[in-house]
């Protein structure tokens, strides 16, 4: 493969800061890497040689696994460390513990973080790729870009003017903010709903509409994507309970019916199965959930190209 | 032997009195004087303040010196050399040291060190409440007998508002003001900047000013209610500030303060999540800064403080949601306000001078903050116009935790006086 001219970033840390034709670039490598993926000899040597560190400060198993498995594929050893079992838990700075990861030569450093904000901060402070794996409430950007590569797919490659629904958890979700952006630029007309205590009205101020009646909210939507409810996060104050959440926001078999109708139904994961989604719909013919999975591995690869052949190229410069 | 100061050809404002005159200024052992005598002359230090602003040492009403407790970000010595780099020559020390001051015991360790070390006039606050814990009253009466200028839980606000009522009235029987970090601490739970579009944008989790406006709403009532005197500290909210009129307009004695960050920053600058901007109250909105303005010119907030707040580099250099409140602002308050406040013509030089000396000295009945024959030569000159750098290097204090670290500011303090000799510049 030839690595494309117009990606100059060594990090990957957000949606927000990428231009159209970055999205663009990251789509049309995803999708050279994405028929490899049947192959029964997957693996390309592409990062032959590399150590990827996966640095992984909060539990997640999808993100975590397509992350190692992307990085296998191109052929990278990888390593991962979770939170519990990293030095940080014995007090060690984020700081401290990255540029020991550099020290031991890695080569670059998938990262997730409670705390917003916390890959821009380890981008500035190491000099190999960061992969921002979700960080806080901030931009879990890689997960944006398998939607919507998902979503480019099942709609076709314009998604100028399609409508997209994201309900749930708006407030809390990197996912959400990552979607917005990314859909935005690629000329979506994009629609949060939710209760208000989590989809604040202020959000309209990034060019979306907000809306509190589910109707209006997925009324001739192309697609919708569904937030987990995350209960850890929000104590009671935000909502009384799951089952109230169901009952008002959940997505059904007679609310799906507002939707267009070939409009899919879309997941991060994890799923809270009878919660934010009837069971019976996840696993139905709308949903593309586990394509959403497959994808994920293939944008990675691409993600993981990109940044480590720029970071190669600028340092041999 | 009597020692005198001659400060000649200066820019000499004293808003107490009215002045704003190019003149001279005198000391004689301590105390300003409205003349000398050819032999006093002949004997005095000179100082030519030509093209420079002569003025009353400005007053801080709320810094943290973290003395004792916390000496790896700042102490008594530190501070007050900052204080003085600043051309501050009063600042009000919080309470909120390790242990606390809410004994007898620390508040006379801390005069202790202070009479050892401080090279400003530095007036320590007592506790409000035990361990600043806001559940049962510190012992404030005897806080007071041993030196405590007022009275503050420093960056703890009291949530009871039975215990606050009982407080602010107790402390008022003493001639003691209750300062207070108007802050509802069931709404900021976890927050670390202003809830709003910024918040949502950074997914970092905002305080609603809210938080702020309902504790300043209580702390109007329980002053209207009780006679109790309570001053706000720094106001962040356009809605306080509104409210803190309206309550002035009824003739309810209470008072405010602003900070130079509040009155120059906005969320906005938290965009690249540096460390240096988290604050609390935080930075809030351009809506609110123009509030906060509005608020000094009619007299709303009176007076202008620091609320220096000193940490280190290896506590600041963390994700956002890590790093502690606070920064660093004596040496950097003036050249700030200076830009923010009088470059872009929203008040006069000798309004920012007033918020910065008689206004503050009038909240807590200081005998400082003017120049009239008789006062303390507390008196500070600066160079409005000249350009420095803040640097590790450039800055007294012992934490450098600026916003402004890395710019170079306009205006810098010559020299500063304290009981008329030299604090700063250092001797030695």
């Amino acid at each position: 493969m030839t690595p494309p001219a117009n990606w100059n970033r060594k990090d990957l840390v957000g949606i927000e800061e990428l231009s159209r034709d970055e999205l663009e670039t990251i789509y049309s490598v995803a999708s050279e890497f994405k028929p490899t993926l049947q192959r029964s000899q997957k693996k390309q040597p592409i990062l032959r040689g590399y150590t990827v560190v996966n640095l992984f400060m909060e539990p997640s198993t999808r993100t975590r696994l397509a992350f190692e498995i992307a990085a296998t594929r191109l052929s990278a050893d990888v390593i991962t460390v979770s939170g519990n079992a990293s030095s940080l838990v014995k007090g060690e700075s984020l700081r401290d513990t990255a540029m020991n990861i550099q020290a031991l030569n890695a080569d670059i450093i998938i990262m997730r973080h409670s705390a917003a904000g916390s890959a821009r901060y380890l981008s500035k402070v190491i000099d190999i790729p960061v992969i921002n794996a979700g960080d806080g409430a901030h931009e879990h950007p890689t997960q944006a870009l398998l939607d919507t590569f998902t979503l480019r797919e099942k709609l076709g490659p314009d998604l100028t003017g399609k409508k997209v629904t994201i309900l749930g958890d708006i407030l809390f979700s990197r996912v959400a903010r990552s979607n917005i952006w990314a859909l935005r630029k690629l000329g979506a007309k994009v629609t949060l709903a939710g209760p208000k205590t989590l989809v604040p009205s202020e959000l309209k101020q990034f060019g979306v509409e907000v809306k509190h009646d589910l109707r209006e909210a997925l009324q001739d939507a192309d697609a919708v994507m569904l937030l987990r409810i995350q209960h850890e996060r929000q104590s009671s104050t935000h909502f009384p309970s799951l089952g109230e959440y169901t009952s008002m926001f959940g997505l059904n078999e007679k609310r799906a019916g507002w939707l267009k109708p070939e409009a899919i139904i879309m997941h991060p994961g994890p799923i809270n199965r009878g919660v934010e989604i009837d069971s019976a719909l996840a696993d139905s013919e709308r949903s593309v959930i586990l394509e959403q999975v497959t994808n994920g591995i293939a944008v990675r690869m691409g993600v993981l190209y990109l940044c480590a052949q720029y970071n190669a190229k600028s340092r041999s410069a | 032997m009597s020692h005198t100061l001659w400060i000649t050809n200066g820019r000499v404002v004293d808003p107490a009195n009215q002045r704003d005159d190019v003149g001279d200024v005198y000391a004689v052992d301590g105390k300003i004087v409205e003349s000398l005598s050819a032999e006093q002359k002949k004997n005095a230090k000179v100082f030519d303040a030509n093209g420079m602003v002569v003025c009353p040492g400005f007053i801080d009403l709320h810094c943290h010196l973290r003395e004792p407790g916390d000496r790896h970000k700042e102490t008594i010595a530190s501070g007050s050399r900052a204080a003085a780099k600043g051309g501050f020559t009063t600042v009000v020390a919080m309470s909120n040291t390790k242990p606390p001051a809410d004994s007898v015991g620390a508040i006379r360790q801390i005069h202790d060190l202070i009479d050892r070390d401080a090279i400003v006039n530095v007036l320590p606050t007592g506790c409000l409440t035990l361990n600043r814990e806001g559940e049962k009253l510190a012992p404030i009466g005897s806080l007071k007998e041993a030196g405590a200028i007022a009275i503050s839980d420093g960056g703890h606000c009291v949530q009871n508002h039975e215990l606050m009522r009982r407080g602010a009235e107790y402390a008022s029987m003493f001639g003691l003001v209750v300062m207070d970090h108007c802050e509802d601490v069931t709404q900021t739970e976890d927050c670390v900047m202003n809830e709003g579009i910024w918040s949502l944008r950074l997914g970092l989790r905002g305080m609603p000013r809210a938080a702020e406006d309902i504790m300043v709403a209580r702390n109007v009532i329980l002053s209207a209610h009780y006679g109790a005197r309570i001053h706000l500290q720094h106001i962040s909210s356009g809605y306080a500030v509104d409210t803190i009129r309206r309550a002035k307009q009824r003739g309810v004695k209470i008072t405010a303060e602003a900070t130079p960050h509040h009155l120059s920053l906005t969320e906005a600058a938290l965009k690249d999540y540096n460390t240096h901007f988290k604050v609390v109250p935080p930075l809030r909105t351009e809506e609110d800064r123009q509030a906060l303005i509005e608020g000094l010119i009619d007299g709303t907030i009176d007076c202008i403080a620091t609320a220096h707040a000193p940490h280190t580099v290896i506590e600041k250099d963390k994700e956002f949601d890590y790093a502690p409140f606070g920064m660093n602002g004596l040496e950097t308050a003036l050249p700030v306000c200076l830009d923010t406040l009088v470059r872009s013509r929203l008040i006069s030089l000798t309004t920012l001078i007033d918020c910065m000396t008689h206004r503050a000295a009038k909240v807590l009945e200081l005998d400082r903050g003017t120049l009239s024959p008789g006062a303390s030569a507390d008196i500070t000159v600066f160079d409005p116009e000249e350009n420095w750098k803040v640097t590790e290097e450039s800055l007294a204090s012992l934490s450098h935790n600026s916003p402004w670290l890395g710019l170079t500011l306009r205006g810098n303090v010559r020299a500063t006086y304290y009981e008329g000799r030299t604090a700063y510049p250092f001797a030695g």
